[in-house]
Parts: structure tokens; C-alpha cells; sequence
């Protein structure tokens, strides 16, 4: 008959962290404002939720609802040429905003070989033998269709960019590249940082001295300008190209951490014990040792996020990140610089302010996590 | 010293060698024929030939590695692709800029840094502390862009303090008139990480034993923050300052672009935006090597500053 013998089953250090990760009342909304972007950002990738971004849902720099509609809101639209001309000139009928330079010269020209003489008046009079009259009303007369039928709203709850594109939609659609790239890369970063550490640290030796050197390599070039040369060799842009940039280049932080844990864990008695027991050495670095250095792992990933998320929107902002059909918070401020000049501030505001929401409530977050899992570090 | 300092140059030649073939496997064979990214989009087979025998890229892998190595040694990168200015040439006049920028940036970041976290630490745990901490948080978390963006559109175009952007060719007018708003932006930038990390820096001397002794023998609170604590907490400031020099050249790129400021920062955006290889091969060397010589510079300093520090 086997004795029950009463025992309490001790917490392990995961429910012990989270115990005093809970008491933290900071840490706990941190968690949660980080929480709600990674939910936002799955139901806007899952296509729920800002899936019409790129819809030009209000007028040309629609102001943000609060604002008010504005009253000369052609006047900046004007000026911001190309794609807005058609709708231009299809409020300001009478004063054509971009006028065909050439024109005149071409006015000109064709006036002198049809009737030589007296050519200087049908040139001043221009728009009947404007090459481009045609196609200018053809432009009008759809713009003034196009308008009819969208009905373009005068105001959004966040105001609108340059082409009256949703704001608050662009900045959700935003924060699903950012935070996505921030995660993916931070994955990669950390995977990489704790092989090549766990390598390092485990066998010694030749192994050891490789790395050291790999890693007095990459850490001798400055991050940023690492990130620029590799940026400046791959061509081709995308969102997995900026993935593979940040976690290739950012992974030496991880790898010292690591690779101290290593040496310091690998001649502790419960990995002779596991030798003993005959454990192959894969399966003592990564079955064995690596749950007891996780924690290191899970604070490094989150302090990574963090900075590749904010490295993320750089590279976005200079155009070498991603792609100009997705957008992210880099390229919102990228436009948003040149709207400032207008005093279209609202764009600015948007992505400035979620991304700082994100990036304090992430630190925060971090720094709470850091002291839950080790408490010796106080 | 003269042997430990000669050991240490002798171990940065394997790094060194290290940096140059990462750089050269980035750029001749991760992204491809550098031939074709310099011919561009319009150009025939034989013209394709011309560059590749114009640039060495038709010879083995061997004989491309040496001619880098030759080049790095010599400082002589050729020509930039895009402006045919030699590169040696444009790294000369560039750095001139970046440094009127810089150097007093670094000087002035780090005394208000220093000074600040002495007296948020002085006064630890109490509401001006947590307040500031707080302020460095969220300051932390903007972005360099939106500051960059915001004050340049209220001081200089808005309220026209300064030029909205420009330099010139006198020095004083350069560091007074051009340098003067970037510094700003800059330090409102670098001051919150820098003080949230000194202040830990402090924190871990404060509670020291010669503090109390400093006290017990009845030494002015001045003396012992400023004197006492200051001396050991700069060891690891010295460390921090040093290992982030080099990388601060290409660190202000953004605020060289916003403001063009012929730097090394605009320098390498420039080059990255024009494909322009030789320059960023050459910018990445040669801020690698200084790298490696500052921190060696960092280990002596702490000779200086704590002669306890053996160097091995």
C-alpha cells in the first residue's frame, strides 16, 4: 500500500514572475495598451478592421471631425499637384491650378505654321489651342462624375491625408507593419543571438573564439550603419527584406547575454547529471539549459521590439523600408512632414502619438517584466 | 602600457580583416554584380564588360578581395560612382560638418547629463525623481523624427529663430547660426536616455561605504556628490561616452538630412539612396576602425580616471 505523503508542490519561476508581475499595477496596463495593439494588429492583418485604408473616403486634407470642415481646403490641395488634379479642377473649374507649361510655346508653334503672322494673339488667348484642353475637360468632366457619385465626406474622425485618405485608418494599418516588423524581427534577432550563444558557451574552444570574433566584427560597425549598407545592397523592398535586415544585423546583444549563461550553466550539476543519464549535448543545450535561461531570452526579445520598431519607422521615413503601397508609421511621417508646411498637423499627430503610446507602454512593460523574472537584479 | 597598448592593436587586425570581407561579400556577392547596379537601368553587354573590367569584378574572388584590402589600406576608394568626386576627397570635407555638430553636442550632453542625474539621484525616490523619470520615458518613446519635424516647423519656419536649414562657409557662422537648432534637437534627443543611465550609474555609488565616511568626517554634501561620487560613477559614463562616439557620425544622419548639412550622416543616406558603393564601403571601414581605436582609447581612460583598473 504506497503512502500518500503530503507534499505543496513549490511555484515554478514563471507563476512566481507573474505573481509580482500582477502586483505591478504599471506593468499591468502597460501589458494591457500593449495587448490592444497586438490584437489590432491581428484583425486589421485577419483584413477586418481598416481593410479600405486606401479608399479616398474624405475631401483632400479632410480636417480631423472635432476641427470643423475647412473652409479653403482647395487652396493646399491645389498646390500638392499630380494625382490631385482631377479633383482640383474639379472645384476650381474656372482657374485651372496646374497649366501645361509648355502651353504656350506649343500655342505658339502651331499658330506660326498654320498662319504665319499674327500669331502673338491666338497665343495670349491660349486654352482654344491648348494641345491639352481636350483631355483637361475630359479630366473635369469625370472628376466632377467621380465626386457625384463618392460623395467625399468634408471631415474624418482623424482628418484626412493628401489624397483624403482615412487617418485613423492609415495610422491602424500603420501600426500592423510596425508592430509586425518590430516582432518578426525581434524573433529572428533573438533566435539567431541564442543559437550562436548557446553554441559559443557550450562547447568553448574553437567554437567560442569564432564567434567572439564574428561578434567583435558586427558590433565594430555601428548599428545604423550596418542597417544602412545592407538596406543599400538588397534592391529589392519589401516588408520581409526589412524583417531579415534588423534580425541579421541585431542579433550581438543576445549572443553576449547568452553565451554568458551558457558558461556559466554548463558546469552546474544538473548538466552533469543529464550527462550522466546519457543526454546528447543537443539536447542538454537546448532541453536541458535553455529553459533555466529563458527568462534572459524573453526580456531581450522585448527590449529588441522596441528598438526595431523605432528603427523600423526610420528606415520607413528615408524610403528604404517598406514598399510605397503598404504603409507604416516611417512613411506617414514622412508625408506628414511636408503637410506640417500647410498646417495639416493631423497625419503628424497620429502616428507620432501612437507610436509613442506603444513604444512608453512596451518600455514600461519591459522594464516591469525584467524586474519580475529576476528580482536579484534590484 | 606600451605592451599592453601594442597587444591591443595587434588583436584589432583580425576584426579588421573581419569588418573588410564582411563588407566586401555584402557588396560584391550578396547584392550581386556591382557592375549592373552601376550601369544602371540602360546598357548594353559590352558596356556591362567595360565596368566589369573598369572595377576588377571580372577577375576571381580572390584578386577583387585584395584590391579592396590595397584600397582600404591606401585610402584610396576610386571615385563615387554618382559624382565621381574621389572618396577620399568627400570623407575630407565631410567631416568637418559632422564635427561642428557634434562636438559640442557631445560636450554639452554630457555635462547637463551628468549634472542632472547627480541631483535626480541626490534626491532619489522623491517626486521630482519619479517625475523626471517619467518625462524621460515618454520622451524616450517619441520619435527622433516628430522632434526633428516639430521644431524645425515652430523655431525656425514658423517662429524664425533660426534658419530653417542651410550651411555655410565660416566656421563661427556654421556653429552659432546653422549648428545651433540641430545641437538643440539633438540634446532634448540624447539627454533622456543619457540621464536615465547615469542616474543608475550614480545610484550605485551613493549608498557606498565612503560616501557615509565622507559625511562622518564632515565633508559639504557639494564635495562628496561632486568630488567623491562623480570620479567613481565616471568610470562606466567614460565607458558609455566613448563606445558611442564613432557611431554618433552617422547617428545625427537625420538631422544632417533635415537641416542639409553636408556631413558624414547625409553623406551615407545619399549614397544609399544612389546605390554610390564605393562611398558607403569606404564610410563603413574607416568608422569600424575608429570604433575599434576609441575603445581602446575608453580603456586607457579609465586608467586615468581609476588607477585601481589593471589592464591585461
Amino acid at each position: 500500500m504506497p503512502f500518500d505523503i503530503p507534499h505543496t508542490v513549490s511555484p515554478s519561476l514563471w507563476a512566481l514572475a507573474w505573481k509580482r508581475l500582477r502586483a505591478d499595477r504599471v506593468a499591468m496596463v502597460s501589458l494591457a495598451i500593449v495587448a490592444l495593439f497586438v490584437v489590432q494588429m491581428i484583425l486589421s492583418g485577419a483584413g477586418l478592421i481598416a481593410k479600405d485604408w486606401a479608399k479616398e473616403a474624405g475631401v483632400n486634407y479632410a480636417p480631423p471631425t472635432l476641427q470643423g470642415p475647412d473652409a479653403e481646403s482647395t487652396g493646399p490641395a491645389a498646390a500638392a499637384g499630380g494625382a490631385t488634379t482631377a479633383q482640383a479642377a474639379a472645384e476650381e473649374p474656372t482657374e485651372l491650378p496646374v497649366q501645361d507649361p509648355l502651353a504656350d510655346a506649343l500655342a505658339a508653334i502651331r499658330g506660326e505654321t498654320k498662319k504665319p503672322g499674327g500669331t502673338e494673339a491666338a497665343a495670349a488667348e491660349g486654352q482654344s489651342v491648348d494641345p491639352l484642353a481636350d483631355v483637361m475637360a475630359d479630366i473635369r468632366a469625370k472628376g466632377t462624375k467621380a465626386d457625384v457619385a463618392e460623395a467625399r465626406a468634408a471631415t474624418l474622425p482623424l482628418g484626412g491625408d493628401k489624397w483624403g485618405r482615412d487617418v485613423l485608418k492609415k495610422t491602424i494599418k500603420g501600426s500592423e507593419t510596425s508592430i509586425f516588423v518590430g516582432l518578426a524581427a525581434a524573433v529572428v534577432a533573438t533566435f539567431l543571438g541564442t543559437v550562436f550563444g548557446a553554441a559559443a558557451g557550450y562547447y568553448g574552444r574553437w567554437l567560442d573564439d569564432f564567434f567572439n570574433w564574428f561578434y567583435s566584427v558586427f558590433t565594430a560597425i555601428p548599428y545604423l550603419l550596418l542597417i544602412l549598407a545592407v538596406a543599400a545592397v538588397l534592391q529589392q523592398k519589401g516588408i520581409m527584406t526589412i524583417v531579415l535586415i534588423l534580425g541579421l544585423t541585431g542579433w550581438t546583444g543576445v549572443f553576449r547575454l547568452i553565451r554568458g549563461e551558457y558558461l556559466k550553466h554548463k558546469g552546474r550539476e544538473y548538466v552533469q547529471a543529464a550527462d550522466a543519464i546519457g543526454a546528447s549535448n543537443a539536447r542538454r543545450m537546448f532541453v536541458h539549459i535553455l529553459p533555466n535561461v529563458s527568462h534572459v531570452v524573453l526580456v531581450q526579445l522585448s527590449i529588441l521590439t522596441v528598438g526595431f520598431i523605432k528603427a523600423e519607422v526610420i528606415l520607413s521615413f528615408l524610403g528604404f523600408g517598406v514598399p510605397v503601397d503598404v504603409v507604416s508609421w516611417g512613411s506617414m511621417l514622412n508625408e506628414a512632414q511636408n503637410e506640417l508646411i500647410l498646417g495639416k498637423w493631423w497625419q503628424l499627430a497620429a502616428a507620432g502619438t501612437a507610436m509613442a503610446v506603444l513604444v512608453t507602454a512596451f518600455s514600461l512593460f519591459t522594464d516591469a517584466l525584467r524586474d519580475a523574472l529576476d528580482p536579484k537584479l534590484k | 602600457m606600451t605592451a599592453y597598448i601594442v597587444r591591443r592593436i595587434w588583436q584589432m587586425i583580425p576584426t579588421m580583416l573581419g569588418v573588410i570581407v564582411l563588407v566586401f561579400l555584402l557588396f560584391n556577392w550578396v547584392g550581386g554584380d556591382p557592375a549592373y547596379v552601376l550601369a544602371g537601368k540602360i546598357s548594353s553587354a559590352e558596356q556591362i564588360a567595360n565596368i566589369r573590367r573598369q572595377l576588377g569584378v571580372d577577375q576571381p574572388y580572390y584578386v577583387q578581395l585584395w584590391i579592396f584590402i590595397k584600397q582600404v589600406l591606401t585610402g584610396n576608394f576610386g571615385a563615387s560612382w554618382s559624382t565621381n568626386e574621389p572618396v577620399s576627397h568627400i570623407l575630407a570635407t565631410r567631416l568637418g560638418p559632422s564635427l561642428t555638430l557634434l562636438i559640442p553636442w557631445l560636450i554639452l550632453s554630457t555635462l547637463i547629463s551628468i549634472g542632472l542625474a547627480l541631483a535626480v539621484a541626490y534626491v532619489r525616490a522623491s517626486l521630482t525623481d519619479r517625475m523626471v523619470m517619467i518625462t524621460c520615458t515618454i520622451g524616450l518613446s517619441i520619435s527622433i523624427l516628430v522632434y526633428i519635424i516639430v521644431f524645425q516647423y515652430v523655431f525656425a519656419y514658423k517662429l524664425g529663430w533660426f534658419p530653417v536649414q542651410g550651411w555655410g562657409d565660416s566656421f563661427w557662422q556654421n556653429l552659432i547660426v546653422y549648428a545651433s537648432l540641430p545641437i538643440i534637437i539633438l540634446l532634448v534627443v540624447s539627454i533622456a536616455p543619457d540621464l536615465r543611465l547615469f542616474r543608475t550609474f550614480v545610484l550605485d555609488e551613493i549608498n557606498q561605504d565612503y560616501v557615509r565616511t565622507g559625511r562622518a568626517k564632515g565633508l559639504s554634501e557639494n564635495r562628496i556628490m561632486w568630488v567623491h561620487v562623480l570620479r567613481n560613477a565616471s568610470i562606466p559614463i567614460i565607458t558609455h561616452v566613448m563606445a558611442t562616439l564613432p557611431g554618433l557620425l552617422i547617428g545625427a544622419f537625420l538631422i544632417e538630412r533635415f537641416f542639409s548639412i553636408p556631413g558624414i550622416g547625409r553623406e551615407v543616406i545619399l549614397a544609399v539612396e544612389r546605390s554610390d558603393f564605393p562611398v558607403i564601403k569606404a564610410i563603413t571601414v574607416y568608422v569600424a576602425a575608429a570604433t575599434m581605436i576609441f575603445n581602446l582609447l575608453a580603456d586607457l581612460m579609465y586608467k586615468a580616471v581609476d588607477p585601481r583598473v589593471q589592464l591585461k
